[in-house]
């Protein structure tokens, strides 16, 4: 109904507009005006609507500018603080050439119009002048560009020695964060690993058997098929399968094969003494701990398409790339309860967003960021349980000798064991 | 070849009177006429920019007013993208998407060369049509079909593409994490084929003629700036529009045949690819070897249409001609090497982005160049404010609005905390939304009466200049600071602010209330340039040959459209476009088919 009515408003304007139109077409013909001819109150009127769009605009920047200027808070970073001077500076040079020649924009807009008995003048060109309009924006532009490369270096080379070390392992649509424990080492990782247990990847004998293991032989409760039960239920001759199950059970087969291949290259080369980098970190899923005052060498992976860490309060963004290990040195220089302080604003939190379109709920995807003091953070720090622990745990409360398949093939994960209660 | 054609032309021409009528379909719809492919671009063109601008509109909606039931959103997409009137979080990025692959490559490159192009590059050389018609032809065709299959997109079960514009795999390539990836982004990496191999078709006919088919006297020094700038458009378009190719190309075999250009790694929906190896940072340099020439594919004829427009206007020549070519060929080739500019968080190495630091300020010179010299054209010109003018000087302030954003994104420092921000997103409209538009609409004002051969209305040109300067600036303006504030974009919604800054949220709804209102009102605006449009062209006042007294070729030629342009012979030229209120002259213009006085000088 709603529609209908829609429709039939819009008929009626139409109309309407002919019919304005139609006496317009004979109120032109009467005054014998022609469009080719501007005349000159519309000429006149024209250009002092320039002067009135430019006050308004101008009328407008300037509030913005108040107003919304100064949103983001003062930066809670060391290169922040840099990143933050910079962008002042820029400002103040780009808003003196908008101000500057958008004024003479308009303003010759409304004093060169057209007057009766004045001819415009005839100067095609001038080589002092563009000199100096190709030399002055160039010096300018230098100034500009060896102040940001400067910055830019600063922010890019490599992290200072003590810098702590955590990675920020990104997917649809969260954000997880993995703390290198007290060696500061972070352990490897490869995708290939990933298993329900092993969310990131990590590589350690332990996981390597794991996800061996879990190519072969599927779940327990059969939620993931193993290569030796898709084997077996291709070759059961009782068993019906529509022909296009069948092949998706045979690709799928296919897959898993090459990839329980590359597995048993990987654990042929696997160096046992690493497993130690891996066991000690920190995996933490809810909110990011920092210490304020402290380097810190950020390291990014992503687990499926491109997302973007971006923590706006610290002027910090990188994108993460799967395949790749993107990086990013900060030092936090507020803590969470500092910047309340200066925002006025108990309830503010830092945050890490994600600012890469990565799907539906791309919009959703943060995580809260907490700057603490040490003794603060090592509070924390103590109730977190390291991911040899609970991998291990978890991984032994498996009861494998149930299944028919995998019986007679347990892990072995006593020596590992031994390792981290060393 | 070209010659041929010449001869074929005159021959056709002397018995001009005995020649047989056309039938609808060679004239109107298979046409190798360029003035009727340049009207076939041009409402095609139109056609799905107001497609692009109701999806805009659409989505807007939900930013203003997030999660409440719009009775708009559900007439246009129904039940299954809207349910009870609330926009689906897919669609959302669907309509996104295609609002900027339509913009760019559809209204901006397609309308703006297309239409341009084709109408002024024969007129203004003097040349009977396009060195290879049959291409041109081929040419539009291509660019129809391809906005067909856009169009048509839209309308699948699993939606449009949904990883923006730029379409980044893998997201684009893998149907398992958004499902616009699936059938959709096919869609849109054919069109894009097709597209390209429209613009190609007709960028290799502007070059060539260009180069072969101006007449006699027409030097390349006193070529209108407007063929100028098509002509280096048609460069940068050859050279960087075959790169997209390849990175479609890559896309593709990566979704179809199960190659590793671009993927590496990947867990998705529980599957673990198998695909190693590739890297998705390849194909954004590859897109970006396009992306950012388009910029200027995009931003050139806009810029060459408002010299002409500004100059007739002002009744002065071009301040500082030969400055003005050297600018568009700077440009031209800076934007080749600057595409990195693109990618300063992308990961890649930081050393590479501060060469392109370096290159991309570089642009800033010849933008500024050009920015004076149009400001000492208009100083001490006699200026008529004709519906075209009024959009040139339109064009002349957001093209400094926008270009001088850019040399805060361009500094690769300041990049990291804005990239991917509203504040990019208000740049690039400011640059394109605004700019190349205005240039677009400048262009369609001057030129109407030589396109249909009637006046468009002069107080409607107005009222519409007015409500899309001020509504597109009120869009634009505010959404810099939204980018300040750290908003990044394509978010659906900024629920999330809620959980860590109350302040901010405010900020970011209030203004964005501010924005959809105002995008409203210049949308609604573009109904009186409509209605103007198609007004005019059947109903308005006969236009006389030369309405604004302007030197250039064109308007020598008779208002009544011919095959061949010209009756009789072909103009020879004397001068270049721009004498205007020359000292010594009886009137404040002096045609090009004039030949010099004795004594004068050219310029």
């Amino acid at each position: 109904m709603s529609k209908l009515l829609i429709l039939i408003v819009i008929i009626l304007g139409a109309v309407a507009i002919a019919l304005l139109m139609r006496t317009y077409e004979l109120g032109k013909k009467l005054s014998n005006r022609k469009e080719e001819e501007i005349s000159e109150k519309d000429n006149n009127l024209a250009s002092k609507l320039f002067i009135l769009f430019m006050i308004a605009f101008f009328g407008s920047f300037i509030y913005l500018m108040i107003t919304y200027g100064r949103c983001l808070p003062p930066a809670a970073s060391e290169h922040g603080k840099a990143i933050d001077w910079l962008l002042d500076i820029n400002f103040i040079i780009i808003i003196t050439v908008f101000f500057l020649t958008n004024t003479l924009l308009f303003v010759f807009a409304r004093v060169y119009r057209r007057k009766k008995g004045v001819k415009a003048y005839y100067y095609p060109h001038n080589n002092k002048l563009e000199m100096i309009w190709t030399v002055v924006p160039a010096v300018v532009l230098a100034f500009i560009i060896i102040f940001g490369l400067k910055t830019w270096n600063d922010i890019t080379s490599a992290s200072p020695k003590e810098a702590i070390h955590v990675e920020l392992f990104s997917e649809q649509f969260k954000w997880t964060a993995r703390y290198s424990g007290d060696d500061n080492v972070l352990g490897g990782h490869d995708y290939k690993l990933t298993t329900d247990q092993n969310q990131l990847g990590l590589v350690t004998t332990a996981t390597l058997d794991s996800a061996i293991r879990l190519m072969e032989y599927g779940t327990d409760d059969g939620s993931v098929l193993g290569i030796k039960l898709m084997e077996q239920k291709l070759n059961d001759k009782n068993l019906m399968m529509i022909p296009k199950d069948r092949e998706k059970l045979e690709t799928d087969l296919d897959r898993k094969t090459r990839l329980l291949r590359l597995l048993y290259q990987m654990k042929g080369r696997h160096d046992a003494s690493k497993d130690k980098f891996a066991y000690d970190d920190v995996i933490e899923t809810d909110t990011l701990h920092l210490i304020v005052n402290k380097n810190y060498e950020m390291t990014f992976r992503a687990k499926d398409v491109i997302h973007s860490a971006y923590f706006p309060h610290f002027r910090v963004q990188m994108n993460t790339v799967p395949g790749l290990t993107t990086r990013f040195k900060f030092k936090p220089v507020y803590t969470t309860a500092e910047m309340r302080k200066i925002k006025k604003d108990d309830n503010f939190n830092y945050v890490l967003m994600c600012n890469k379109i990565c799907g539906s709920a791309h919009y959703k995807m943060k995580m809260m960021v907490v700057v603490q003091t040490q003794e603060e953070f090592d509070t924390w720090m103590k109730t977190k349980k390291t991911f040899g622990s609970t991998f291990l745990v978890q991984e032994k409360g498996t009861d494998t000798s149930s299944d028919p398949l995998t019986s007679g093939k347990p892990i072995e994960v006593a020596d590992t064991i031994v390792l981290i209660n060393k | 070849m070209a010659a041929i054609t010449h001869d074929a032309h005159n021959h056709h021409d002397s018995h001009g009177h005995d020649h047989h009528e056309e039938g609808f379909v060679s004239k109107y719809i298979f046409s190798y006429d360029h003035k009727m492919i340049s009207k076939q671009y041009l409402i095609t063109a139109v056609v799905m920019g107001l497609v692009a601008m109701l999806l805009s509109i659409l989505f807007r909606i939900q930013l203003a007013w997030p999660g409440e039931s719009s009775d708009f959103l559900s007439f246009f997409l129904g039940e299954t993208w809207a349910p009870n009137g609330i926009l689906k979080e897919n669609m959302y990025l669907g309509l996104v998407t295609i609002h900027g692959t339509i913009m760019v490559f559809f209204l901006l490159t397609g309308g703006l060369s297309g239409t341009f192009s084709n109408l002024l590059i024969p007129l203004q050389i003097g040349a009977r049509d396009m060195a290879s018609g049959f291409m041109n032809m081929l040419s539009y065709w291509m660019f129809f079909v391809s906005s067909v299959i856009m169009l048509a997109s839209l309308f699948i079960e699993t939606g449009p593409a949904m990883s923006g514009w730029t379409v980044y795999p893998p997201l684009s390539a893998l149907p398992q994490a958004v499902e616009g990836s699936g059938l959709g982004m096919t869609l849109w990496l054919i069109s894009m084929v097709l597209f390209v191999a429209s613009s190609l078709l007709g960028g290799i006919n502007y070059m060539v003629t260009v180069i072969n088919l101006r007449t006699k006297g027409m030097k390349m020094s006193r070529l209108p700036l407007s063929v100028w700038a098509f002509f280096i458009t048609a460069v940068l378009g050859l050279l960087s529009f075959p790169v997209l190719v390849s990175a479609v190309l890559l896309l593709i075999m990566d979704k179809a045949l199960g190659t590793s250009f671009y993927l590496s790694d990947i867990i998705v929906n529980g599957e673990m690819l198998e695909n190693h190896g590739g890297s998705p940072i390849l194909y954004q340099h590859l897109f970006w070897f396009l992306g950012h020439p388009e910029v200027y594919i995009v931003l050139l004829p806009s810029l060459g249409i408002s010299s002409e427009v500004i100059a007739t206007n002002s009744r002065k020549p071009i301040f500082g001609y030969k400055a003005m070519i050297g600018s568009i060929m700077a440009i031209g080739f800076l934007s080749f090497i600057v595409w990195a500019h693109h990618m300063f968080v992308t990961g890649m190495n930081p050393f590479l982005g501060s060469v392109f630091v370096f290159t991309t300020l570089l642009i800033a010179i010849p933008s500024a160049v050009k920015v004076f010299n149009y400001l000492t054209t208009l100083w001490k010109g006699s200026i008529i404010f004709t519906p075209a003018m009024t959009f040139s000087i339109g064009m002349v302030s957001s093209f400094i609005t926008g270009g001088v954003t850019g040399i805060i994104l361009a500094d690769s420092a300041l990049d990291i905390n804005v990239h991917d921000t509203y504040f990019v997103v208000a740049h690039f409209h400011v640059v394109m939304g605004l700019s190349a538009v205005f240039g677009m609409f400048a262009g369609v004002y001057h030129w109407f009466p030589k396109m249909f051969g009637k006046m468009m209305n002069t107080r409607l040109g107005y009222v519409h200049f007015w409500i899309t300067i001020v509504g597109a600036y009120g869009v634009f303006l505010p959404m810099h600071f939204v980018g300040l504030a750290g908003a990044p974009r394509r978010y659906y919604d900024y629920s999330v602010y809620n959980e860590f800054d109350q302040g901010a949220f405010n900020l970011i709804f209030d203004l964005n209330k501010v924005i959809t209102v105002f995008a409203i009102i210049a949308a609604l605006g573009q109904l009186v340039f409509l209605f103007n449009f198609f007004y005019s062209i059947f109903r308005g006042p006969k236009a006389p040959q030369n309405p604004w007294r302007a030197n250039s070729l064109e308007w020598t030629t008779p208002v009544e459209h011919m095959h061949g342009n010209w009756p009789g012979e072909l103009p020879e030229v004397h001068r270049w476009s721009y004498d205007y209120s020359k000292p010594g002259a009886d009137e404040d213009f002096i045609p090009q088919t004039v030949p010099l006085k004795e004594g004068e000088e050219e310029h």
